[in-house]
């Protein structure tokens, strides 16, 4: 579909569609900062973050907070950039953005909306009995196409590959090099300890999350996210949630490990090893570990959205609007894409809330406990639901 | 290189790359050894091989110190001993040196004590359960206890004007007398001290997680605890029901109603239950002491070689002047001999042994700390265990720099 633009418009689109998602990313990440803080406050039964304020127009205002991101990063900035005697300046320079790029690059195949027609924002548009696109409208009274759609349509997704999800695994395998390089280079042996386990946990792991993974992906029949989401448009009832419930709680436990947070944060575990991989990080080194953090909190939240929730589907709205029953509310196309692109966000911050609930009421594993629980427990549940999956796959087809 | 078959298979070392030990220092400067202590770890991967425990960081030679001033210039340094429940401390050197004295104070101080002590001694394994969880990841629970510890702090800095140096104790009596909203204030904080506990075990016992950290770590057997001499929680959890409270009842402890609470492993989960319903059996003491504590009495022994006297009659009668020139400038005189007295501090048996040769400054002081016989224990503990198991390890045997270094 998107060969029908021409060149400047596709670069410009690609451009638009980076500039979101980077943008969303960037938006959310302080954000996710200011709630981690509030909401632990509240969890903990304290005040949180209200001190950082600006003064303006004669009073200083904190807005409950929202200002501490900004202080966070201001005094990242200036902080001494610290490299200890005897690392590897070049490896410890580099281990940050290693962590931070592929966490950034994962997010390129995320559909956070449909397919988007910029000639028709204005038109209503729905599926035409053969399955193509068409501008709606009232025929006899039956709501109909009309018209043919306009071949030149967008996916609103960074990048269309065929190989879609396997690019985020694959974006995702390297992040675990960012870790262990930031572990080896910094000739301290906290930090040693923190990359190696860093590096364990995110190897053990991806093998489970990839095999979680596997089952949706035989449901769905596609490798493409964006042809994903729209398999699970028929209802609430066909989203990756209910087909594939086992696969969901075994993505979230697996994903969650990759984030190495809280309860899987032994890479970091402050009490037994100062800071882990990063403890010789100050400045903004520090804060690009920090920030690959919460991206891959969005990452995970949004794979799981997309996966396991609908991804932009908004229960009940289909491409002409609004159906339930005889009911049926029209609605143009550009108002459809933005509620559909704000049911992303939405649900993506639903699942980033969770994981911040998690991880301010659970304490944190032991390293073997980790090992044991992701090659126990995890892979052969995952490889289980792999074979169950099948077979109800093969029963049905027969 | 020699070939296969000219290698010694008998001996498989030889074929596998060289393996040395990693030597680890942790501490003294570590966020996880709060007190300053030097653990020199030989790790075998993640699991500890050996374990060389280095106390003594944060001596500041409290014993010497005491011999230099009055017997009540002692209290100020007391309260820096096992400074997360000083008021323990001040109520022990107290006891020592009216034992000594052949004094006993008059029965509302004597329930004072106990009310100020329970108050402390709750802070004290709050401190400790909540860290013990905040090394585990767990910072929710933590910062609940922290609060209500806080509101404790809240109570005892209104009685002795300091929330935690309090320095509130003196030989024959107290600083200064209960205020009249003390039992309202400990009776206000009470239920809140029970329901955050409650809340801690909620949020705690039944998850698995905590439960897979702390049951069967840090083990330390009931024969072990008695070589090592540990008192306290640490070995109550391996199951002895020693409570110098129980054993040797002093204050008025034997009026009391009131459970030692014993484990059955002596691992950290243990350790852990332990504190928490020692918190409850606290609980269950101050409001027993609050109901039977008399509300007006006098507080001090009205012995003038001992308390200082009134300020209004040192401004207007010469006996008065020169009691209050003598005890300050001499200090009390405590007779001759040698003490040595046991209370149960917040870690165990906290010994006070005092040397006097009948001057007004203490001959010899010398504490038996009890977190001291923990940390040594703490040896058998780290052994074998896995390197993240060290740190609440180190926590549930709560050893207090001040107390433990001296």
């Amino acid at each position: 579909m998107s060969a029908s633009l021409s060149v400047g418009q596709a670069l410009l689109a690609a451009a638009g569609k980076s500039t979101f998602i980077l943008g969303l990313v960037f938006a959310i990440a302080p954000l996710l900062v200011w709630a981690e803080r509030r909401q632990s406050a509240m969890i903990q039964d304290r005040v949180g973050p209200h001190r950082a304020s600006i003064r303006l127009f004669g009073r200083d205002w904190r807005l409950i907070g929202l200002l501490h991101p900004f202080a966070d990063s201001l005094k990242m900035v200036w902080k001494e950039d610290f490299i200890p005697p005897g690392a590897d300046k070049v490896l410890h320079a580099f281990a940050p953005w290693i962590s931070l790029a592929p966490a950034l690059f994962g997010l390129a195949i995320i559909p956070f909306g449909p397919a988007i027609y910029f000639e028709h924002l204005g038109d209503t548009l729905m599926l035409s009995p053969q399955g193509v696109p068409c501008v709606a409208g009232l025929a006899n009274g039956v709501l109909g196409c009309t018209a043919a759609a306009s071949p030149l349509a967008t996916e609103l997704q960074v990048a269309t590959l065929d190989a879609g999800i396997l690019l985020f695994f694959a974006a995702g395998g390297l992040g675990v090099v960012g870790a262990a390089l930031g572990g080896y280079a910094s000739n301290n042996k906290y930090s040693l300890l923190g990359g190696m386990r860093a590096a364990g946990q995110m190897v053990s792991y991806e093998v489970t999350l990839g095999l979680t993974l596997v089952g949706p992906l035989l449901v769905f029949g596609t490798l493409r996210p964006e042809e994903m989401v729209r398999w699970q448009s028929s209802s609430v009832f066909t989203w990756g949630f209910f087909l594939q419930p086992l696969a969901f709680i075994l993505y979230f436990v697996a994903a969650m490990a990759e984030t190495k947070r809280v309860p899987f944060d032994v890479p970091e575990g402050e009490s037994e090893l100062v800071g882990g991989y990063f403890t010789e990080y100050s400045g903004m080194k520090f804060g690009m570990f920090f920030f690959a953090e919460y991206v891959e909190v969005i990452a995970l939240a949004a794979i799981a959205a997309t996966f396991f929730c609908g991804g932009w589907q908004v229960p009940l709205l289909t491409d002409a609007g609004f159906v339930l029953g005889q009911l049926h509310v029209p609605m143009s196309h550009g108002s459809v894409t933005a509620l559909r692109v704000g049911g992303f966000v939405i649900k993506v911050l639903v699942l980033i809330w969770f994981q911040l609930m998690v991880r301010w009421s659970l304490p944190r594993f032991r390293y073997d406990q980790i090992m044991r629980l992701c090659w126990r427990y995890l892979l052969p549940l995952s490889l289980l639901n792999i074979v169950v999956t099948f077979a109800v796959i093969v029963w049905l087809r027969s | 290189m020699e070939a296969v078959d000219d290698l010694d298979l008998q001996s498989l070392d030889k074929l596998e790359l060289p393996a040395d030990l990693m030597e680890l220092n942790m501490g003294p400067a570590h966020p996880a050894t709060h007190g300053t202590v030097r653990l020199k770890l030989k790790l075998d991967g993640e699991r500890v091989a050996a374990i060389d425990i280095q106390p003594g960081y944060l001596h500041r030679g409290f014993e010497k110190s005491c011999e230099r001033g009055t017997w009540n210039q002692v209290f100020p340094y007391v309260d820096r001993l096992n400074y997360v429940s000083p008021m323990l401390n001040n109520v022990g050197f107290a006891l020592a040196v009216e034992g000594l004295c052949g004094v006993t104070v008059p029965e509302r101080c004597q329930y004072y004590r106990v009310v100020l002590g329970e108050l402390a001694r709750i802070t004290d394994h709050m401190t400790c359960n909540a860290a013990t969880a905040m090394e585990l990841g767990a910072f929710t629970p933590f910062l609940w206890l922290m609060k209500v510890r806080d509101w404790i702090y809240d109570v005892l800095e209104i009685e002795t004007g300091a929330r935690l140096t309090h320095s509130f104790g003196r030989i024959g009596g107290m600083a200064a007398p209960p205020t009249p909203d003390l039992k309202a204030n400990v009776r206000r904080v009470l239920p809140e001290v029970l329901k955050v506990v409650g809340e801690t075990e909620t949020l705690l016992l039944r998850n698995r997680i905590f439960l897979d950290r702390v049951e069967g770590t840090g083990v330390l057997t009931q024969a072990e605890a008695l070589d090592y001499g540990v008192t306290g929680p640490v070995l109550r959890s391996t199951g002895i029901d020693y409570d110098v409270r129980k054993a040797e009842p002093y204050l008025v402890y034997d009026r009391f109603d009131f459970d030692v609470p014993v484990g059955s492993r002596g691992d950290n989960y243990d350790r852990f239950l332990v504190r928490l319903e020692e918190t409850r059996q606290s609980v269950r003491i101050l409001e027993q002491a609050l109901a039977q504590m008399p509300d007006d009495g006098p507080i001090n022994v009205d012995d003038p070689r001992l308390i200082l006297p009134e300020k209004s009659a040192v401004y207007t009668t010469i006996e008065a002047t020169i009691a209050h020139f003598k005890l300050v400038m001499e200090g009390v005189k405590v007779p001759r001999g040698e003490y040595y007295s046991a209370t149960e501090g917040g870690n165990g048996e906290l010994g006070f042994f005092i040397v006097s040769d009948g001057s007004g400054t203490p001959y010899r002081v010398r504490v038996r700390p009890p977190c001291w016989y923990g940390l040594q224990a703490g040896a058998r503990m780290f052994a074998g265990g896995m390197l993240a198991d060290i740190i609440p390890t180190f926590g549930s045997i709560n050893m207090i720099g001040g107390e433990c270094d001296r």
